[in-house]
């Protein structure tokens, strides 16, 4: 007991260091992209330092505490039940049958605490983009819960730890090889998820000032950061778990999140802000047809 | 009634004083040297900046952002809301009604919270010094910890006087906060002598 | 312009002259502003109210009035210049020809203390909040003497010009033949 206990201090130690490291090396290589020089690596760090070190805080009320809580324990969740490295005792976190709806629950869990926080801030600026935030989160939610349905009828489980048991063995057997239809509709809803461009308007920056946080100061912000860190880092997971064939060690885990990651950083240096009308009729299109597409083909 | 503990809030009207919060700022004392030595270094290497453009030194703020001189590499980024910035960079001149609400971002900061004017209408007046309606002197009115002077500084001088500004924060000397707080009567007498309308709470949290 | 050859009998224009072929200026009374302005909008074309200036004359105790007004169909700006005593600073509003005008009467009523009794909120600050000194853009107004008195002036400044300072620097040895006063 004692043991488990350690074992997900280290790793959420582990996804919240690489997480936030990620974050800092995306930022070097835009910049350097963008031909700066960039913040160094560990920016995102001193920034969370900072934020801690705030003197004063103000706050607006009880919910208004409790919503990076919430967020925060949006992120933990999610990452609790995503086993970090396939076989692994010390990074395999908790797995049960069925932890899959719970992952995706956990995954707007924290959205919707957020909601609830921001909201009594007060702030104009927070409500638009909560409701922005909220119907761009519905509409990608579609495809992705039709990608984990196609894949629960193809492995015939509910459990992330038995869909990488079951993509073990040779790089054709991931998901991303045997299901294509489904990873597509999947790396697609994982761009809205991660709210890089096109779909940032929900904190759409130079707009309306930064979205859901803008009362949000002092530790509340650094918990809101430090929680990016592991949300980030659990979802990389989650998807390396279910489409690419998981990780055996932390250096396979490192590159491959890092390539997932880079999929949204490349989409985003490449295309302009959708409107949240745009995304929502962009995702209820193209990646709903090929979710239902990819469910259709496993019924069969 | 008011006493030393509260603020009036004369300003406002009598059935909207229960809403607003008149309570002084108070002054927050430094950690332990160490600690506090740490902090600064964070503090100085992750300014955010709340950049208020009242005049001419808007426009060479944006060249801060580009390849050219790229002040990203310093941990430094614009940040839209007050709340979570700790830099208040004045751009220029500043008129009474521009003052006003320099005031309120300023004071809904968190401490410690810095303030760099910018350009020589912040020092003395620069060519507005004799205008009816442009102040003077910055520091009447906020702490200020770096002037940049310049009509309007070159964003190599802004670079120089961030440099400035961190080498403050980590000696401790940036604390301009707590001297808003520990002289707040003196700031705010000056304040509503040329703010001759003030219609807003006496401390804006 | 013929056109305004025919006004000048009826309005008692005093003076009038094209400054260039698509801008000319007349002088006109106060009491027959109102009138000429609403002819001039709804018979001779004049439909756009471009701005409302004024410019104050100590010397003479004046005020004059300039209302620039537009004509979109033969491109031809008309300034109508009035002259006001600068003791009572009245005048007829022409809110009901022109909506906008009543915030440039506005900012006239802030800036030089002319009133136009009847226009809409008149009287609401427009830029300066809870001024208080006399209306700033008089010229009797001393605007330094107000700075120095308000706004804690830095002590120590120093004001050179850059002629001379220039002249200084690059030819030291150079005396101008007269010395400007």
């Amino acid at each position: 007991m004692i043991v488990k206990a350690l074992y997900i201090v280290l790793s959420v130690a582990l996804v919240t260091v690489w997480g936030l490291t990620l974050t800092g090396i995306v930022r070097k290589i835009v910049a350097r992209v963008h031909g700066r020089i960039g913040p160094p690596v560990w920016q995102p760090f001193v920034d969370i330092i900072k934020n801690n070190a705030k003197r004063t805080g103000i706050s607006h009320g009880v919910m208004f505490y409790l919503g990076p809580v919430f967020r925060i324990a949006g992120g933990m969740g999610t990452f609790l039940f995503i086993p970090v490295l396939f076989g692994s005792d010390m990074f395999s976190n908790f797995s049960f049958a069925g932890d899959v709806f719970l992952v995706m629950y956990f995954i707007f869990f924290g959205q919707l605490g957020m909601a609830l926080g921001s909201g009594e801030g007060g702030h104009p600026y927070s409500a638009i983009a909560v409701a922005r935030g909220l119907a761009q989160m519905s509409a990608f939610e579609v495809p992705f819960a039709l990608s984990v349905i196609s894949l629960a009828v193809q492995y015939d489980t509910f459990s992330v730890s038995s869909i990488v048991a079951a993509q073990q063995g040779s790089i054709f057997s991931w998901t991303m090889f045997t299901n294509p239809l489904a990873t597509i509709a999947a790396i697609i809803a994982m761009l809205g998820m991660n709210m890089h461009s096109p779909f940032d308007v929900v904190i759409a920056p130079q707009e309306i000032p930064i979205g859901p946080p803008t009362e949000y100061q002092g530790s509340f912000l650094g918990m809101l950061h430090t929680n990016r860190g592991i949300f980030n880092g659990a979802k990389l997971i989650l998807f390396m778990n279910l489409y690419f064939g998981g990780a055996t060690t932390i250096p396979e885990m490192i590159v491959k999140t890092f390539c997932i990651y880079m999929i949204s950083v490349f989409v985003g240096v490449s295309f302009p802000r959708f409107r949240t009308d745009q995304s929502i009729r962009f995702f209820l299109g193209i990646p709903t047809l090929i979710g239902v597409a990819a469910v259709i083909l496993y019924w069969l | 009634m008011h006493n030393k503990e509260t603020l009036p809030n004369l300003g406002l009207p009598e059935h909207e004083r229960d809403l607003f919060c008149d309570a002084r700022p108070r002054v927050s004392k430094p950690l332990a040297s160490y600690i506090e030595k740490f902090l600064n270094w964070s503090r100085a290497n992750s300014l955010w900046i709340l950049a208020y453009g009242t005049g001419c030194g808007a426009i060479e703020l944006r060249p801060l952002f580009t390849a050219r001189f790229d002040i990203s590499r310093y941990g430094m980024a614009p940040r839209p809301t007050p709340r979570q910035a700790s830099l208040l960079m004045i751009g220029g001149y500043l008129s009474v009604k521009t003052l006003k609400r320099v005031i309120r971002s300023y004071e809904q900061m968190q401490n410690p919270k810095f303030v760099i004017g910018l350009g020589s209408c912040t020092v003395n007046g620069g060519m507005y010094w004799d205008s009816y309606n442009t102040i003077n002197r910055l520091d009447h009115y906020l702490p200020v910890d770096v002037y940049i002077t310049g009509c309007m500084p070159r964003p190599e001088a802004i670079i120089a006087g961030f440099e400035q500004l961190k080498k403050r924060i980590k000696d401790g000397r940036a604390e301009g906060a707590n001297q808003y707080a520990e002289q707040f009567d003196w700031y705010k007498a000056n304040q509503k002598k040329i703010i001759t309308d003030w219609n807003m709470p006496d401390y804006n949290w | 312009m013929e056109q305004i050859n025919e006004l000048k009998a009826r309005y008692s224009i005093s003076d009038s002259r094209d400054q260039r072929p698509d801008l000319g200026f007349i002088t006109v009374d106060p009491g027959r502003l109102a009138a000429l302005l609403a002819e001039l909008q709804q018979v001779r074309g004049y439909t756009h109210l471009s701005f409302i200036t004024a410019v104050d004359y100590p010397e003479t105790g004046t005020f004059q009035l300039t209302y620039m007004v537009h004509n979109f169909e033969s491109a031809h700006s008309l300034g109508v210049r009035t002259v006001i005593s600068r003791d009572t600073a009245l005048m007829e509003s022409v809110h009901h020809l022109w909506k906008q005008a009543k915030t440039y009467q506005r900012e006239l009523k802030e800036m030089y203390g002319i009133d136009f009794p009847g226009s809409p909120g008149v009287d609401d600050p427009f830029i300066l909040e809870g001024w208080q000194g006399p209306p700033p853009m008089r010229r009797d107004f001393d605007t330094r003497a107000y700075s120095e008195k308000t706004y804690f002036p830095r002590p120590g400044r120093k004001t050179s010009d850059p002629r001379r300072h220039m002249q200084s620097r690059l030819y030291p040895d150079y005396t101008p033949f007269e010395e400007e006063t």
